[in-house]
Formats: structure tokens, C-alpha cells, sequence
């Protein structure tokens, strides 16, 4: 497929959501990428503009336009702010779709996302492969956010990337189904990669807090990616292997809940498989719209399924003072905002402190970091800033990938603020008990 | 399309880094918020520094070349559409406050200003700058001058207008021009800014704006009235000014408009309103009591069904918010959103309300009324699709009917958008031929070569 036309046709199915667009401007106001460069192509209104002006065939160079449309964090600050309701977000993924289709996929990215995040097993093994390397290539940076810097030079630049764990979590809970109590919900457990790979204390915290709930809780196994990077970078074939995958693996009639820990993860099943599983045969896309519908975040499905954390616990000056960061998409996507914060409050030893701009995005954005590092960093230390302003011991947040993104920009400026997952505190405050931790 | 050699002057001047030739990032200057055709230019440039701004107007003069000042691009008249093949020159890199002086009341800024932004720092001195454009949380405050941009304040509080005290700008040849002060009175000169103001970047460019502060009311009272015949909610408009009241904000919402807020933001509204009157009164907080009362007064005897007054900050937040989501709430009806503000001496509100009423029904279109009935500057929305070609022309016959109504009753074809590209053909209507002329005679002798944004305000 190379013919205009052909792309104009394409692109045009995307009109109706295009032409919402009233080029107000506004999204200038809440866009992170925007108020680092200035530049409109960076922002909504300009890429609407693109994708209008290549489906009108004003513009020809297909290429600019995708470079400039996946300059994007795809944090949704836009669509959640927009007065015409233009969904920016889907248009976007749609569109990254159309062009990728059109311009062809790297070859990297054609094994990362095909060869690798579809195949579950390999990626486990590679993983484990690269963990034990790890000591090899980078040094340790900062003990208390576990963070490596390079040695030598690497493909990772001057990023204090998180460390992979010595073991991810299918390592260390291979197998789990355990029987709900008396009246409470069945759960399953979405792991998603960070949370096995760079963080499976984030994931033993979950299993701890549901135990001690006494809900029945399984981790099925063999998940694959949620399917998110591979929409980011347009790979339909790949988002649609791995949703299939997925979809082999969980069965919504094996449980009431379908409980994540990943912003990114929860987002994206609750909204983006739904949104893209066109592809899928009918009794698939029923399925797709029933994990959506069960599919929960970890603080969301404790404050409001199980009433937990609607208790402030007195206010403890003596405390360790924790801020709160809103992943984007958490509070953009999905309006989870009040249920980590109730969750935090509700722990004891601890003393919520609002940052400034606590919705505004880290910069991490998935794979803009890795292909934009600049950029990103540039956004992290406008959440650096406002993070030390507040003067907080720690800070919390619901996406293991705003958790890397924050070690990084703390570790960098040689903050001694701990970075914790909301469920990693409210699992601590529970004491030692809980069998599974 | 640029001579190689002519670009890499741009480029010297202003860094490479800074200089964009590539037709997407271009597409992405050929819009504003207008429904206007967009057209592409054919470079665009954001210099870091004013000096830079200056050398910039020189060279586009020395070479011909249309230039056209760009802040956020949310012009609603279509000033910030480029000539085809001009140069856009973008000024959201000169985005410095330089001076707030809390002593002697002004702040000194550069054209690339936030106005929300600007607005909050002068708060945090305890300080108050009242112009609130609908775009505020993203226009310029170089914007703002250049389209002498109004807002929601505009009855007690004026427009930007009001509030410029001096400006330093660039003419055509890129001599920096200096006019006004940071004093009160001045009288040196002729009163260029007055000049400048509104001038949509036809005359010069402005390069730094010296603007006057008041201090901020100590109290203030906000009341929703609710109406069952707009007739009655449009007299009660005329009523509050005749008894020479003056409130801070008087906003109307017709009946199409509460219910697409209502459908959007599930405020509580009454959907079965004919009208609503948004107030509030402030100031002192004894003179708020007085008016509010009067106010709540004038309301009833010209026959409100109901009145709410705030008791909190949190009930006064709920009042203004069915007015924040008016746009967006119509917005959202149509693919389509043409936002029009003829403007009506304040006693003729009733009749111009009347006739929007009309004009919906002849030319079979879904108008939706709001704004700042106060001052007499309605935001007549047309919510339509401007791919259907037919209803495009009765779109088009509907504005020109508004604009020939608002003048018929002594009014002005835009209170606050602007002439632009979209209104020029109009303007010896509403003037006179000798008005046009000696626009562009000024114009000429200004800028010979005709190069500042090109099109605007007098056509040509």
C-alpha cells in the first residue's frame, strides 16, 4: 500500500471524530510535551490538524506526519480537558495504527512487539537473562530507589533506570487460586510486565492486601502484555495477538473482578481493548467487553467494592510526610483520583501532603521515554521540582511505569525520597501477617 | 517558497533551531479558532530574545514578505491566519513578566504572556487584573492587546484597553517604537498604544506592554435569577443598568443553552428555564450588601420565577459553573460551532434578543444564546456542520442578518473578536466610507509595502 489516496481513505474514517475538533486551543493549557517545546505540532490541536490535513491530502509527506503524531505521551491530558469532547487519544491510536500500516514498521519494533511481547515464555526468559547481566553493564546509583546508572556507554543513555528484580513475581508466586471467604468477591490478579519484572514487590503487596481481605484471589497464568506498547507504536497484528493471548488466559467467568495495579494496564483494558478489537470475531469482542466491564483498579476495587480506607485514620502529625502522584492514566482516563488518596490517608504512620500539579504528567509516557529521553526527562523535573516542594518523605502513585520514571528524575538530582506504589503502603501498614507475601 | 540564501538569514538571526520550513510543522500555522479557510505559510520562526523580534520585522520588510504575529492561535476572526507563502512569527518563547510593582500599581511583560498565568501572579501580589477572555488559561497577552480582547469582567471592570498604560513596539522597518508610561497620566505624544490596541498586528509589533493593576474587591455576592419568558430576563438586563448598577458580571443563558449545559454537566439546572441571569455584584463588602439587594429586587419586580443568591464559595463556584460550560456544552451539539459577538447598546438587549430568536427560525438554524448581557455583548452560537453546504449558506445569511440587526439597534459588528479575515467586508456598514479610507491611508503610510498581517481589519 502506497498510494495517498488509499491513506486519505483511511484516515477519513477518522472525520467525523476529526471535524469535533473547534481549534480553540485550549488543550495548550494541559498539554506536558507542549509546555516543554512550544511547538503546535506537539500539541492536540496540531496533530488533528495533521491527520485532517493528510486524509484532505493538503499534505502529502505521510512520514512528518507520523514522526510528529508519535511525538505524543499519549497521557490523554488533552481528551480529558477538551470543551468539544474530541477524543484525542483514540484518534491518535487509530490513526498510529493507519500509518504504521501504511509507512511499514521498523524491524526493531517488528521484533520487539511480534517476536517478543506476544511470546510471554521467551520474553520471561530473556528477562531473566538481562537481570542477571545487569550487575555487568550499569552500577548501582541510588540503593533506596534501586536504580543503575550505565558503566559504559548503553543503549539506555544517562537514564538511572530501575533495576529489573532479582526475581519477578512468576517466579515467586508461580501459581495461586485460593477460595474466596463467606461474602466476599472472586478476584483475579492482572500482573502486567512492570509490575512482574521491575517491581514484584508491587505485586506481592497486592496479593498481601487481598488475602488479608479474605477475597478469593487467583494470578492466572501465562498473561502477556496488556498490549499497550504495541498500540503506541501502531502494531495492530501484534495488540491483536497479545489481546488474544490474553483473552486464551482469562476467562471472566472464573471471577467478579479483574484487579490491576497498572494504571497503564487498567486503562487500557478497560478502554482500549474495547476500542480496538475490531479485528476480533464476535464471541471474542463479547469477552473483550466483559473483562472491560470487571477490569479495576487496585485502590478503586479496595475503597469502593470492599468499603476499605473510608476511615481517616486521626491525623498523625508525627507521620512520614507522602504525596501523591495521579498517573495519567488513572485520573485522566479513567476519574480514578480519590481512592489512592483515601487509601494513603486510611494508612496509618503516614501524612498526606498534596504536590502542586499532582496530575500533571512524569513524562513517562511508555516508549516517548525510550524514544524521546530528552523530552521526558525534561517533564520529570517539573514533577522532580513540585515533588521536593512539597516536602515529602515519599511519594506514592498507582503505575509502576510513573514509579521508574520518578526514581529516575529523584535519583538524578540525589533526593533521598522513596518511591512506593499506594498498595505497597497500605500493604505495610497492615502489619507482618498475610501468608502470601 | 524561501530562497536558500534568504532562510539562512532567518536562520542567523533567530537560530535553526527556532526557523520551520517543513509543510507539516507549517500546516500546524495556517489555523486559528476562526471557521476560516487556513492558509499556509511559507516559514515560521520563534525568536528567544525581543532583539530578535525587531530583526526579524526588518527582514520580512526588506524582503516583502507578509508577516503575521502568532501567540496561542485562538483568535475567533481569523487575525492569526498567515498570508499564503508569508511568515509566521511566533511569540510564545518571549513569555517573561518582568516587573510587577505592587508600590505604583502596573506590571511590565513581554508579548508571550499567559494571561491566566499572568493573572495569577499578580493575585499572589495581592493584586487584581481584571480582563478574563473566554481563552485565557492559553491566549497571550500580546493577543490580548493587539485584538484589545474583552471577557466576562468587561461591564465594571473594561477591557484590555483599559488597562495598557504604555507599550514598546516594532514598526515596519524595525524601530523600536515607545509609547505611554508607568505613571497614571501622560500626555507625551501622541497616544500610540491607544492606536496600537486592537490594531490586529496591521500596524507594528508589539514587543513589551507596561500594564495598570487595580486592587481586588473585598467582597463579592453571585445570584442565579430564573426566568420563564426571556423577555422578561432580557428587561430585567436593561432594568439593573437603567437603576445605574453596576455589577461585575451580568451573564444571560437562553433556554437551548441550560439545556445543553444541563445534558453536559448534570449541574442541577432548570432545564424549563426560559432564561437564566447570572450576577454578582462586588466591591466593599457594605456596598455588596446594598446592591445585592437591589439587585435581588430588580429581578423579582421584572418577574424572576425564582432567585438563587450564594451562600458560600462553594454555591457561588455551582453559579459560575453553568456559565464556564456554556461553550463547551454547544460545542459538543454540532460538529460545527460558529461563535458570534455582535454587540448592542444595553437597553436594546430585549430587542436584540428578540430578533436572534427570528433569525434562528428564517433561516431554520439552532442558535443558542449566552453572554455578557451586562454589556451588552451576546454570544449568539450557531451549532451546525459546516460540510453541509446548504446549511453553510443559511449559516452565512444568518451572521449577516445579526450583524445588520446589531447595527440597526446602534450597536457594533464585535465587541471582542475582532474583525480579522472574517469581518472586513463589513466595516464601511457600520462606519463610513471615509472611515475605510483613512484606516488605509494610515495604513499605507505606516507600511508601505503592506506586509503586517496582510487582510485584516480593512481588507485589501
Amino acid at each position: 500500500m502506497a498510494d495517498p489516496r488509499e491513506l486519505a481513505r483511511l484516515l477519513g474514517d477518522l472525520e467525523d471524530q476529526l471535524v469535533v475538533c473547534m481549534r480553540c486551543g485550549l488543550c495548550q493549557s494541559v498539554c506536558p510535551l507542549y509546555a516543554q517545546t512550544g511547538r503546535e505540532s506537539d500539541v492536540a490541536r496540531g496533530k488533528l490538524a495533521l491527520l485532517d490535513g493528510l486524509a484532505k491530502e493538503m499534505l502529502r509527506d505521510a512520514g512528518a506526519v507520523q514522526e510528529r503524531l508519535n511525538k505524543c505521551l499519549l497521557c490523554g491530558s488533552c481528551a480529558a480537558n477538551c470543551p468539544s469532547g474530541v477524543k484525542s487519544l483514540d484518534i491518535f491510536l487509530k490513526a498510529r495504527a493507519v500509518l504504521a500500516g501504511y509507512q511499514g514498521l521498523s524491524p526493531a519494533k517488528k521484533l520487539i512487539f511480534r517476536g517478543l511481547l506476544t511470546r510471554p515464555a521467551l520474553f520471561n526468559l530473556l528477562a531473566s537473562l538481562a537481570g542477571r547481566l545487569q550487575g555487568v553493564m550499569g552500577r548501582p546509583a541510588s540503593e533506596l530507589l534501586g536504580t543503575s546508572c550505565a558503566r559504559l556507554t548503553s543503549p539506555l543513555g544517562d537514564r538511572h533506570f530501575r533495576r529489573l528484580a532479582a526475581k519477578p513475581l512468576h517466579a515467586l508466586i508461580p501459581q495461586m487460586d485460593t477460595p474466596p471467604a463467606p461474602g466476599k468477591p472472586r478476584v483475579a490478579f492482572f500482573v502486567g510486565c512492570l509490575v512482574d519484572k521491575l517491581y514484584p514487590r508491587v505485586g506481592q503487596a497486592v496479593v498481601k492486601a487481598l488475602t488479608h481481605h479474605g477475597v478469593g484471589l487467583a494470578i492466572p497464568p501465562a498473561q502477556a502484555c496488556c498490549g499497550m506498547p504495541a498500540l503506541s507504536a501502531g502494531d495492530s497484528q501484534a495488540f491483536e495477538q497479545m489481546l488474544t493471548h490474553n483473552l486464551a488466559h482469562l476467562r471472566p467467568g472464573n471471577f467478579d473482578y479483574l484487579v490491576t495495579a497498572c494504571a497503564t494496564c487498567t486503562s487500557a483494558i478497560k478502554k482500549l481493548w474495547p476500542l480496538m478489537a475490531q479485528g476480533l470475531n464476535a464471541g471474542q469482542r463479547a469477552q473483550v467487553e466483559r473483562l472491560s466491564r470487571k477490569t479495576i483498579d487496585i485502590s478503586q476495587f479496595l475503597v469502593d467494592k470492599l468499603l476499605v480506607g473510608n476511615t481517616i485514620c486521626p491525623e498523625d502529625h508525627e507521620g512520614r510526610a507522602i504525596t501523591y502522584h495521579d498517573p495519567c492514566h488513572l485520573k485522566k482516563s479513567l476519574g480514578v483520583a480519590a481512592q489512592p488518596r483515601k487509601l494513603l490517608a486510611a494508612s496509618p504512620g503516614q501524612r498526606l501532603v498534596e504536590m502542586a500539579e499532582a496530575d500533571w504528567c512524569c513524562g513517562m509516557g511508555g516508549s516517548f521515554n525510550l524514544l524521546h529521553y530528552e523530552q521526558s526527562a525534561a517533564i520529570g523535573r517539573r514533577k522532580l521540582e513540585n515533588i521536593k516542594a512539597s516536602g515529602c518523605q515519599a511519594v506514592a502513585t498507582s503505575c509502576p511505569a510513573c514509579m521508574a520514571q520518578i526514581s529516575d528524575a529523584l535519583s538524578q538530582d540525589g533526593q533521598a525520597i522513596a518511591v512506593r506504589h499506594v498498595i505497597e503502603v497500605y500493604a505495610q501498614a497492615l502489619g507482618p501477617g498475610g501468608k502470601a507475601g | 517558497m524561501i530562497p536558500p540564501a534568504l532562510l539562512k538569514q532567518f536562520e542567523d538571526l533567530a537560530g535553526a533551531d527556532n526557523v520551520f520550513t517543513a509543510p507539516a510543522d507549517l500546516l500546524t500555522y495556517s489555523y486559528d479558532a476562526a471557521v476560516l479557510e487556513p492558509a499556509l505559510p511559507a516559514l515560521a520562526v520563534r525568536p528567544a530574545t525581543v532583539e530578535h523580534l525587531g530583526g526579524l520585522v526588518r527582514l520580512c520588510n526588506d524582503h516583502g514578505l507578509p508577516l503575521t504575529v502568532r501567540g496561542s492561535g485562538t483568535n475567533l476572526s481569523g487575525g492569526t491566519i498567515p498570508a499564503a507563502g508569508g511568515v509566521v512569527v511566533l511569540t510564545n518563547a518571549l513569555n517573561r513578566i518582568l516587573e510587577i510593582n505592587s508600590a505604583d500599581m502596573y506590571a511590565r511583560v513581554q508579548p508571550g504572556v499567559i494571561t491566566a498565568k499572568f493573572a495569577a501572579a499578580v493575585a499572589a501580589q495581592k493584586l487584581f487584573y481584571p480582563p478574563d477572555p473566554g481563552s485565557q488559561a492559553v491566549s497571550t497577552l500580546g493577543g490580548n492587546v493587539a485584538e484589545n480582547a474583552g471577557g466576562l469582567r468587561g461591564l465594571k471592570y473594561g477591557v484590555t484597553r483599559d488597562y495598557v498604560m504604555g507599550l514598546s513596539y516594532y514598526d515596519v522597518e524595525g524601530g523600536l517604537v515607545k509609547t505611554g508610561a508607568k505613571t497614571v497620566k501622560c500626555v507625551t505624544g501622541y497616544n500610540l498604544a491607544g492606536l496600537m490596541v486592537g490594531s490586529e498586528g496591521t500596524l507594528g509589533v508589539i514587543s513589551e506592554i507596561t500594564l495598570k493593576l487595580v486592587p481586588p474587591p473585598l467582597a463579592a455576592r453571585a445570584m442565579m435569577a430564573v426566568y420563564d419568558d426571556v423577555d422578561k430576563a432580557s428587561q430585567a438586563v436593561a432594568a439593573i443598568i437603567a437603576a445605574h448598577i453596576v455589577p461585575a458580571t451580568l451573564e444571560f443563558l437562553d433556554n437551548f443553552t441550560i439545556r445543553a449545559v444541563e445534558d453536559y454537566s448534570h449541574a442541577g439546572l432548570p432545564t424549563q428555564a426560559a432564561a437564566l441571569l447570572l450576577i454578582e455584584v462586588d466591591g466593599h463588602p457594605a456596598q455588596v450588601a446594598e446592591e445585592a439587594a437591589r439587585v435581588e429586587e430588580i429581578c423579582r419586580l421584572e418577574g424572576a420565577a425564582r432567585l438563587e443568591v450564594a451562600q458560600d464559595a462553594a454555591q457561588r463556584d455551582r453559579v459560575w459553573e453553568a456559565r464556564r460550560t456554556a461553550l463547551s456544552a454547544l460545542a459538543k451539539q454540532k460538529p460545527t460551532t460558529v461563535l458570534e459577538d455582535a454587540t448592542v447598546p444595553r437597553s436594546q438587549i430585549p430587542a436584540m434578543i428578540a430578533a436572534l430568536g427570528s433569525i434562528a427560525r428564517t433561516y431554520d438554524l439552532t442558535i443558542g444564546t449566552f453572554g455578557h448581557a451586562g454589556d451588552g455583548n451576546l454570544h449568539p452560537t450557531i451549532c451546525c456542520d459546516k460540510r453541509d453546504h446548504q446549511e453553510w449558506q443559511r449559516v452565512e445569511a444568518a451572521v449577516e442578518a445579526i450583524f445588520k440587526k446589531a447595527l440597526e439597534l446602534g450597536g457594533t459588528l464585535s465587541g471582542e473578536h475582532g474583525i480579522g479575515l472574517a469581518k472586513p467586508r463589513f466595516l464601511e456598514m457600520e462606519t463610513s466610507r471615509a472611515s475605510v479610507d483613512w484606516s488605509r491611508r494610515l495604513k499605507k503610510a505606516l507600511d508601505p509595502k503592506g506586509i503586517l498581517n496582510p487582510g485584516k481589519i480593512i481588507g485589501g
